[in-house]
């Protein structure tokens, strides 16, 4: 029987602000537990929020880029419920009113096809803190610095319908959100958190099926996993005459399998009501204004332009514009060297596989865009060939100075002086009369014998256009 | 000269200012007089001498340099309800028995810096939910005019301290009621400003859309200065408005010629004691001799205020009293087994039976299946309520009534009824223009059988210069404000003589 897996993300991004959401306590990843906690963030009798209008800026710069419409009015809420590292005993957050509205995502899968999915909100929240169980015997460590840091949590409509789908959309996402400078979207660090609703359905059914909730998947190979052996488990639990219990799982990687985390006797209920010690956010269109004029140009639209402007495959465009480290990196190299397709072909091919190998960004690379760009200009004047221009980049990446010098101080100038290459190729027929007789006799494969040949003799600089000519003329006689 | 201790703070600067006493003087005088009385009144829970003998000291030299503001030096009282560095804030509760909170809160920092010397902190209902000051972990306040009688709530501390004249003014909060009920029942000038006047930051919630800082004194022109001193803008308060402070004193003296006043008819109704009725019919008579017109108006939604309240109220007050769980501070239970032990034993033994009380109901309005029928229709009720001020404002100037339908009831006659509605009901007429978020006030309107009645008036939004302008007028005129409990010499307390 055939079955259709229906997801629904739910993305925790963390927003790149200086301060927290409500108080002016640095975010700073890794300090000494309590150390970036305000009397707001301890929850201290009398302390009041205060809303960082940067986290603002960043949900509606969010909420533009997506196409989605901006809450006029978004009114914070109080969720609560008790654990020790929620200091306040209710987490604010945005239940009716998000600032973030309907959007769409669109995003294309590897095989070429593009999908748009449904975003159906996005709404401003504080992080909690953090319990620590290991570091004390008997007792929970509790660590506030992360407490009170925002949020954006990103809500999908249930239309992704496999493992694949969502990781696109959740790459897509992420490209997003570093194009937009909202979040460092470290997974690792906890940055950008993802919940899975899963449901399978019989192909064909309009009804859902029950979902579970995968909670806290933190990479994007993760949440493949996770996925396709949650959906595996629920038709192995429908084929089997079982039924789907809606429920809160955690996807273990070492054991590759989701189970159920401990439910509790009873549902919860956050009793939200509106945050008295905010007043509702009033957004106006001038505000909106202001935040688009700072929207950089978005992924999809600087694909498009790179096919229009560059004349680059749909391909090409979408990955160079899918990170706008490299989208930039690209232009310089190809505004200073004046080709295009060939810097796409350089920026995509030898440097991307040098960055992966050594897991760099493209912002730490060990050639600069100017660097690339003037190893392309020698390619185009015929100063080196394609071949050649491989072996100057090695250097160029191990450090051994700029194109000009590497090909200067290797001598890997390309021979175009004519007389030079035909005194080469005569003296190789001379010494081959065997091979020129298979040439001549119609075994012109032979050819690239001898084009090998010189190349050998000229170590690889004689310039192949030039040495395809002359041997065609003399091998003919 | 009045004796210093019966001067109210206009005039204690002034006697400072012409050097008749010292700051450390009055100070230690006011010291000497909590220490003869406090035992017996309950008023403070905690009196801070040795800070307060060091900030007039620092004050008497700011007078002798010529640094002096207008109010350096003056000494005064804090609701222990306000955060203050270093001194215990424990707000009525055993929760917070033991804790010092590490900043000031803004009123706090605003009347130091105004040079102002604070004696100790007031005691109060616990987490300020009380009408007579018996819910406090440090037990009941006593009402200096009748030691068998409360003081009101929850600023029973503030009012009792204020007229027993153990401090000349004191700082309050008001949610439902609590600066003009207790103001009405010792005989004082109360105001609770516009909501957001004055900064929250510091001002330990109880219910924060409706909680709101203000004073009892024993004058207008008192209530004034404090009221300017701690008012104005503040970005540590997201609910704070930003709107300039008036000069208060400077429109204290405008005649009241033409002034509309309005008479709700629901607040002259049943219920109402027709002897404290009559006198407060006899202060409007005193208004209408000062060329002012009387209209009477109709509250249509009054009598839904006190239910909608109590929905709103407790429902705030559930999620701002949750943070005192044991973890960080406050009270934790001996020895928790576990979490869930920690938070239930720490909770029940640090919060008082009201306080569970409110937090049950506010927790039961909230939750699903009832949030619609009680949170989401109290706000509407609330929105009804504001709309007939607004109403009754597009016809009048200002209403005025009773504080309270009676005088300051007997200790126990209510809290040991075990009926809270009857408690609650204390607040009927106040407790409508929390929800509306006006400014309101109390002043002494007569004696009762030796007790006072408390005329409320309540203005439009940030008409607090104009209540202040009507309410001096008023003592101008009459000498009600100025009558101390018992007879005879100074305020008749033992030890006075």
């Amino acid at each position: 029987m055939a079955w259709e897996t229906v997801i629904g993300l739910e993305v925790h991004v963390q927003l790149s602000t200086k301060s927290k959401l409500f108080s002016g306590s640095s975010t700073e990843f890794g300090a000494a537990p309590n150390t970036q906690a305000s009397m707001y963030d301890l929850a201290l009798p009398g302390t009041l929020p205060v809303l960082n209008g940067e986290a603002l800026q960043m949900a509606v710069k969010f909420g533009l880029a997506i196409g989605a419409g901006i809450g006029k009015k978004s009114v914070f809420d109080r969720k609560n419920y008790f654990y020790p590292d929620l200091p306040k005993g209710y987490q604010t957050s945005q239940l009716n009113h998000p600032t973030v509205g309907k959007g769409s995502l669109t995003f294309t899968l590897d095989d070429g096809t593009s999908r748009t999915i449904g975003v159906t909100r996005a709404h401003l929240e504080e992080d909690a803190g953090k319990s620590l169980h290991e570091l004390f015997p008997q007792d929970t460590g509790i660590d506030l610095n992360r407490a009170g840091t925002p949020l954006l949590e990103i809500v999908s409509e249930p239309e992704l319908r496999s493992a694949r789908e969502a990781v696109a959309y959740l790459k897509k996402l992420h490209s997003l959100i570093l194009y937009l400078g909202i979040s460092d979207g470290d997974m690792s660090q906890g940055s950008m958190r993802c919940d899975a609703n899963v449901s399978v359905r019989k192909l064909g059914d309009t009804q859902f099926g029950t979902r579970t909730e995968i909670k806290n998947i933190n990479s994007f190979r993760f949440v493949e996993k996770a996925i396709l052996i949650e959906a595996q488990r629920q038709i192995d639990l429908i084929e089997d005459g079982g039924r789907v219990v809606q429920e809160t799982r955690l996807y273990d990687p070492d054991k590759n399998e989701t189970r159920s985390m401990r439910s509790k006797e009873v549902a919860n209920d956050y009793r939200y009501f509106p945050e008295p010690d905010l007043l509702p956010i009033i957004i106006d269109d001038a505000y909106i204004e202001a935040v688009g004029a700072t929207l950089p140009e978005l992924p999809d639209v600087k694909a498009a332009r790179f096919q229009q402007q560059y004349g680059l495959s749909g391909y090409d465009a979408n990955v160079l514009a899918a990170n706008r480290d490299a989208a930039d990196f690209y232009e310089a190299a190809a505004a200073e060297c004046g080709d295009a397709k060939l810097t796409a072909n350089w920026v995509t091919g030898d440097l991307q596989a040098v960055l992966n190998k050594a897991e760099l960004d493209i912002a730490c690379s060990p050639v600069s865009a100017s660097a690339l760009a003037g190893l392309i200009k020698r390619i185009k004047d015929n100063t080196i060939s394609s071949k050649i221009a491989k072996t100057v980049f090695e250097a160029m990446v191990a450090g051994e100075g700029s194109a000009d010098a590497i090909i200067d101080s290797r001598g890997l100038r390309q021979v175009t002086d004519s007389g030079a290459i035909e005194q080469m190729i005569t003296a190789i027929i001379a010494a081959n009369p065997k091979q020129v007789e298979q040439y001549r006799s119609g075994q012109e494969k032979v050819f690239t014998f001898f084009v090998g040949q010189v190349m050998k003799e000229s170590k690889g600089k004689a310039n192949p256009t030039q040495v395809n000519d002359i041997l065609l003329q003399k091998l003919k006689g | 000269m009045t004796h210093m201790m019966n001067q109210g703070v206009a005039e204690l600067a002034q006697s400072l200012a012409r050097k008749d006493f010292s700051s450390v003087e009055v100070t230690q005088a006011f010291l000497d007089r909590i220490q003869l009385h406090n035992n017996d009144l309950n008023a403070f829970v905690t009196i801070t001498g040795e800070q307060a003998l060091a900030q007039a000291k620092t004050a008497d030299a700011m007078r002798a340099a010529g640094t002096a503001g207008p109010w350096t030096g003056v000494p005064f009282a804090h609701k222990d309800i306000f955060c203050t560095a270093g001194v215990r804030t424990a707000c009525g509760s055993r929760m917070l028995d033991k804790f010092i909170a590490p900043y000031n809160a803004t009123v706090v920092e605003k009347l130091n810096a105004a040079g102002m010397v604070m004696l100790g902190k007031t005691n109060m209902d616990e987490f300020a939910m009380g009408s007579s000051n018996e819910t406090s972990w440090y037990g009941p306040v006593k009402n200096p005019w009748d030691r068998t009688l409360v003081p009101g709530g929850s600023s029973g501390g503030s009012a009792s301290a204020v007229a027993a004249h153990l401090c000349p003014a004191a700082t309050a909060t008001d949610t439902g009621g609590s600066i003009r009920q207790p103001a009405a029942f010792c005989g004082l000038t109360g105001i609770k400003p516009t909501y957001g006047r004055i900064s929250r930051w510091g001002m330990i919630a109880f219910a924060s859309s409706l909680d709101q800082a203000g004073v009892l004194t024993r004058s207008a022109e008192d209530a004034a200065i404090l009221l300017h001193t701690m008012s104005g803008f503040d970005p540590k308060d997201s609910t704070s408005v930003d709107l300039p402070v008036p000069d208060y004193l400077a429109t204290l003296d405008k005649p009241l010629k033409g002034l509309r006043i309005g008479l709700p008819k629901q607040h002259f109704a049943e219920g109402l004691n027709p002897q404290v009725e009559k006198l407060i019919r006899d202060a409007l008579a005193e208004f209408e001799k000062q060329g002012a017109i009387l209209k009477e108006v109709s509250l249509d939604n009054s009598h839904l205020s006190v239910s909608a309240y109590y929905v709103i109220a407790p429902a705030e007050a559930s999620a701002n009293l949750s943070r005192y769980d044991g973890v960080r501070y406050g009270h934790r239970c001996d020895k928790p087994v576990d979490l869930e032990d920690m938070y239930k034993r720490s909770r029940a033994e640090g919060f008082g039976a009201e306080v569970k009380r409110r937090i049950m109901v506010g927790t039961y309005a909230l939750t699903a299946g009832f949030y619609d029928a009680y949170y989401i229709k109290a706000q509407k009720i609330r929105r009804l309520i504001k709309d007939d001020f607004d109403r009754a404002f597009s016809e009048v100037d200002v209403i005025m009534g009773p504080t309270s339908p009676h005088t300051a009831f007997a200790l126990g006659s209510k809290h040991k009824q075990k009926d809270p509605v009857a408690m609650y009901l204390e607040d009927i007429y106040t407790i409508a223009v929390n929800l509306a978020g006006l400014p309101g006030m109390s002043i002494p309107a007569g004696l009762l059988n030796g007790l006072p009645v408390g005329l409320q008036i309540v203005g439009r939004d940030f008409s607090e210069g104009q209540l202040l302008n009507i309410a001096h007028r008023f003592q101008q005129a009459t000498d009600w404000h100025t009558r101390t409990p018992g007879v005879g010499a100074g305020t008749g307390l033992k030890g006075d003589q």
